[in-house]
């Protein structure tokens, strides 16, 4: 059932458990199409089972998970995989196939989804890679890549289904602070070219600072706080003063 | 497909053992139906199915090869002074024939292959696994089961009846070398003896039961990589622990199916 005037992803009363550990509790979200959502959180608060739980990897214990009008849970296998054909996801490590080249890594989704000409593979193939300002990089091997290159081929592997929905897990952890900030920049560009909702699961507050149009941060498995990222910066919740102090983020 | 989860800890008690035991036992089942209902299931992707034959059958031919060789030459080198004994030398080549068609060249073979095969599986899905290129599949919309694992265990249930074939033939020219050495034993009737005491039956169900040890192969390290938690070590765990699976599950199959083939063709007895 579609609903209208509802986020393109909702999430309701959502809680998730491993074996006795609570990592989320009662979690209640909306996201409107073409919003830059940032969602903070100490590690472990359980920032990325969300991503998770909202691509359909994992299952939630309780409540309910809704993208662009379906609920995740109940879809067939084959239903859930035409919603994450309008999905795309940037891993942490970027989750290259160490087996293939960027260029194979790239095809994939494509081949294993449709039916391209291999002009068309081709084709598509240099233009998401020219979005990501990667084109040399087309016959390498990922472990020829740096750590920032593979962010970009994970993140032109994400967008070459032209996603509505990107969802990203830490996108510039790992990398140092102008190759993060390239990162930030290029996550908006794409989200101002291809008008896409955006999920970014992030530590980095120079990342947010660039992305972000809304922010909720997560403590103990809740929405400890939501609002826009000026809001939660000047806090004055000592705890949320803590995380966003410049002796923190410097650590 | 839910599969039960392990408790991972350097050091488990008798009861978390006994545990871990029944819940891999209740996962490998689950996978294997699972296996059982996506074989079917198209897309069948025919071309992995040969990239992995190439894979994991081709590059094993070098290594049986050699196993294969030395099997028959000292089969026979250790069998001729013991029907020397009994004047009975010229029932060498079929003792060593019937020796290696029905039991020698499919158990080993089968080993060798798990040992190289099993903790080869293991490992890449179990890296895979841990740097979530699985997940990566699954969220790009396409079935990591049918595309990763159906193709594995196909391809090693396909390739090891051949590779058999082969080290049974490999294993005949060695000992037919150790043969000539030490009797001077001529080839047409080594060849003789071997084709008159080998019969239809022998190869049969000693060559069908290799398809049963290769899908063992597939689908433990398949099973084991797909499993697979806890980083680094996981992987390690995954693969060695596959090799371990799996050959001690082609023994015991090759208990039974041995028993099976003798109460179907009571001849071969």
């Amino acid at each position: 059932m579609v609903m209208a005037d509802a986020g393109i992803v909702e999430i309701k009363n959502l809680s998730k458990s491993f074996d006795d550990l609570v990592v989320l509790k009662d979690i209640s979200l909306e996201v409107s199409e073409g919003e830059n959502l940032i969602v903070f959180g100490r590690s472990g608060t359980g920032k990325s089972v969300l991503l998770k739980c909202i691509i359909g990897l994992l299952e939630p214990d309780e409540g309910e998970v809704i993208v662009k009008g379906k609920n995740i849970q109940k879809l067939k296998p084959k239903e859930l995989n035409e919603i994450r054909r309008n999905l795309g996801f940037l891993f942490q490590g970027a989750a290259l196939y160490d087996s293939m080249s960027v260029r194979e890594n790239l095809e994939f989704p494509l081949i294993m989804n449709g039916k391209y000409s291999q002009k068309q593979l081709d084709e598509k193939i240099m233009r998401t890679l020219e979005h990501v300002s990667l084109t040399e990089a087309a016959d390498k091997m990922p472990s020829e890549l740096s750590g920032g290159m593979r962010k970009r081929i994970g993140l032109a592997r994400s967008i070459i289904t032209d996603p509505e929905i990107m969802l990203y897990d830490e996108p510039t952890t790992g990398l140092d602070p102008i190759t993060s900030k390239e990162i930030s920049e290029l996550i908006l560009n794409l989200q101002m070219k291809f008008n896409m909702t955006s999920i970014v699961v992030t530590h980095d507050l120079i990342c947010a600072q660039i992305i972000a149009d809304r922010a909720i941060f997560l403590r103990e498995g809740k929405i400890f706080y939501q609002g826009v990222l000026s809001e939660l910066e000047n806090s004055s919740d000592p705890f949320l003063k803590n995380f966003f102090s410049n002796e923190i983020i410097k650590e | 497909m839910k599969l039960p989860r392990l408790i991972l800890s350097r050091r488990l008690s008798f009861s978390e053992k006994f545990y871990n035991f029944f819940a891999t036992l209740t996962g490998l089942t689950a996978f294997n139906l699972q296996f059982i209902k996506e074989v079917f299931i198209p897309p069948y992707e025919i071309k992995q199915i040969k990239v992995h034959m190439d894979e994991l059958g081709v590059k094993t031919f070098p290594i049986v090869s050699i196993t294969g060789f030395i099997i028959g030459l000292v089969l026979a080198m250790q069998s001729e002074p013991v029907l020397a004994k009994f004047g009975a030398s010229d029932y060498l080549p079929s003792t060593v024939a019937l020796s290696v068609v029905r039991e020698l060249g499919p158990v080993i073979t089968a080993l060798i292959f798990a040992g190289r095969v099993s903790s080869g599986i293991g490992a890449e899905l179990g890296s895979m696994r841990v740097t979530e290129q699985i997940d990566a599949m699954e969220v790009s919309g396409v079935n990591p089961f049918s595309y990763l694992v159906v193709t594995r265990v196909i391809a090693t249930t396909l390739v090891l009846p051949l590779l058999t074939i082969y080290v049974d033939i490999i294993a005949l020219i060695g000992s037919f070398l150790s043969v000539v050495i030490t009797s001077g034993m001529n080839f047409n009737y080594y060849m003789d003896s071997i084709l008159m005491s080998i019969k239809f039956a022998d190869f049969i169900p000693s060559i069908a039961k290799t398809f049963i040890f290769g899908y063992i192969v597939g689908i433990v390290g398949a099973y084991k990589g797909f499993t697979t938690e806890g980083g680094t070590e996981g992987v390690g765990r995954a693969s060695t622990t596959a090799v371990v699976m799996a050959s001690l599950l082609i023994l015991i199959f090759d208990m039974i199916l041995v028993k099976l083939s003798l109460w179907l063709w009571p001849t071969l007895g």
